[in-house]
């Protein structure tokens, strides 16, 4: 089983590609201080809002830090970011829909209500509040993506449990007088994994995006720790006369998200049982 | 050993309630067999499922009689004595082999698993003799090197049973109850199936429910043989003496519309 959805990922190109490029960024961001040119924070004033050169590849900044140095070390932020707020949420999303699905009668009606509370708040706006009211910072920007997307995931997690639940080897493990809490761990959740796993992917592109906004917003990541999202903040202000300022972070995001949703949706082809 | 009395459940179904088993009285004594016939839908599985007390709260009830297990009544215990009650002294066989094993986990762990529920500690690797893993594969004439360590898709659905089997057996049950163990199966290992069924039953001395549609099967296997029409019981006795005098009418029926060679075995 494992070997045949090996196989059928090793021919998906895209989901590959995908991969590949999501390898390269966590290997810049785990090593950038060795593979940053230039330290992404010291100001060289002599030399703000110089063009793409042979010592600057991407050019600098309105105080003098070379754009390269600095989208590297923005790696760090979003792809922390991402892991760390979709991780929160999976492990919520993940508990309270199998419980939800499980149990049922009361309990499932109480979790998905408060599912359905979540979902109905605008999201960036109840982020955007609790921001303003907490401080912006990195370790808030991660809870917070955290705490407000997992309901979509219990939803998810719920439905698949509801499925699952009603096949053979579940009766027949409740009938081996194997505990719930057992049967809902050993049994029930290794078979609700392929859908999550495709939904955390995709949610992992969502959570860097979102980082990206709040950044850009002036409520996420602090300069002068660099972040996608800060620089392209600072591009704004100076896109008539340096557009490498915008025009890098805006790439640097659009194609780790459109990685994230490529690997995803590969995921969601090879783990789909139909296909 | 096992005595029902006055056992009635129901389900409920768009608001209203739906009668599944009707005051059926039943008793097992000791290593005997009894074949439980009816068509579908007749209670028959409803019964199998009353007696472990299975039966989903919100799907249904049983809304009164007594099973009466051993000493005690199977309905009045916790909840934690009721499933310390099921997989060890009672066993289930499914009707499908294909969806009764979970597709996710090794035969070995899902064996070690039922063990481990109970309380009892499967011996670690090294002492192979006394595995009561392999020694239960080995009673249904598996391969338990090549069993053990696989994923249930790699096995055939003769294999799969027999895994099953092995598993509800691993804990000794006084009780098993096997719920048409070989419909899902092909006719040649059916028969397989059946003949170490009741090879083993013999055996291991247990006492049997074997609930099928097919009543020249169980003719074939039962000494005694209950017949359930509509969720009640409608007769019950002697398997000679049953296919020599029916006294109900369903059960004549059910005599006549048996294909001529397999009444000739009887």
């Amino acid at each position: 089983m494992i070997t045949l959805y090996f196989e059928r990922f090793r021919r998906n190109r895209l989901a590959i590609a995908g991969m590949a490029v999501i390898i390269f960024l966590a290997f810049l961001a785990i090593f950038a201080a060795r593979i940053a040119p230039h330290d992404p924070i010291i100001q060289n004033l002599t030399q703000r809002l110089s063009p793409p050169s042979a010592r600057h590849w991407l050019g600098t900044d309105d105080l003098g830090r070379d754009v390269l140095s600095r989208l590297i070390f923005g790696t760090r932020v979003s792809l922390s970011v991402g892991f760390v707020a979709v991780g929160i949420s999976l492990i919520i999303g993940t508990t309270l829909g199998l419980i939800a699905g499980f149990f049922g009668k009361w309990i499932d009606t109480i979790i998905m209500r408060l599912v359905d509370v979540m979902l109905s708040i605008p999201t960036l706006f109840l982020i955007l509040a609790v921001l303003a009211f907490l401080g912006p910072n990195i370790y808030n920007v991660m809870a917070i993506i955290g705490l407000t997307a997992w309901p979509g995931l219990a939803r998810l997690v719920r439905g698949e449990c509801l499925s699952v639940r009603e096949r053979d080897y579940i009766q027949a493990a409740r009938l081996a007088g194997i505990s719930n809490f057992r049967i809902l761990w050993v049994h029930i959740f290794p078979n609700v994994i392929a859908p999550v796993l495709v939904s955390a992917t995709l949610g992992v592109g969502g959570a860097v995006l979102t980082e990206s906004a709040l950044s850009f917003l002036g409520l996420g990541v602090q300069p002068p720790m660099p972040s996608w999202g800060n620089i392209l903040s600072i591009g704004r202000d100076y896109l008539h006369i340096a557009w490498w300022l915008s025009l890098f972070p805006a790439c640097a995001i659009l194609i780790t998200v459109l990685s994230f949703n490529l690997l995803g949706e590969g995921l969601r082809d090879v783990l789909d049982p139909r296909s | 050993m096992l005595n029902i009395e006055h056992l009635s459940v129901e389900y409920y179904r768009r608001g209203k309630t739906i009668p599944a088993v009707r005051d059926v009285s039943l008793t097992l004594a000791p290593g005997e067999t009894l074949g439980l016939v009816g068509e579908s839908g007749s209670g028959k599985s409803t019964l199998a499922l009353a007696i472990l007390r299975l039966i989903a709260p919100n799907e249904g009830r049983i809304t009164c009689g007594k099973i009466i297990f051993g000493e005690s009544n199977l309905l009045c215990l916790k909840d934690s004595a009721m499933r310390q009650i099921r997989g060890r002294d009672i066993s289930m066989i499914f009707q499908d082999p294909f969806t009764a094993l979970n597709p996710v986990m090794r035969v070995r762990d899902q064996m070690a698993e039922v063990l481990e529920a109970h309380g009892i500690r499967p011996p670690v690797a090294a002492d192979v003799g006394s595995d009561p893993l392999v020694n239960s594969l080995r009673q249904v004439q598996l391969d338990p090197e090549r069993v053990l360590e696989a994923y249930p898709h790699l096995l055939s659905g003769g294999q799969r049973q027999r895994v099953l089997i092995a598993m509800s057996l691993l804990t000794r049950p006084k009780l098993l109850l096997a719920d048409e163990p070989t419909t899902a199966l092909d006719v040649l290992v059916q028969k397989d199936i059946l003949d170490l069924l009741f090879r083993l039953q013999r055996e291991l001395g247990m006492a049997m429910l074997f609930i099928s549609h097919n009543l020249g099967l169980v003719a074939n296997y039962t000494q005694r043989i209950a017949v359930m029409k509509e969720g009640r019981l409608v007769e019950e006795g002697e398997t000679q003496t049953l296919f020599r005098q029916p006294r109900d009418s369903y059960t004549k029926e059910l005599i006549e519309a048996l294909p001529a060679m397999t009444r000739g075995i009887r």
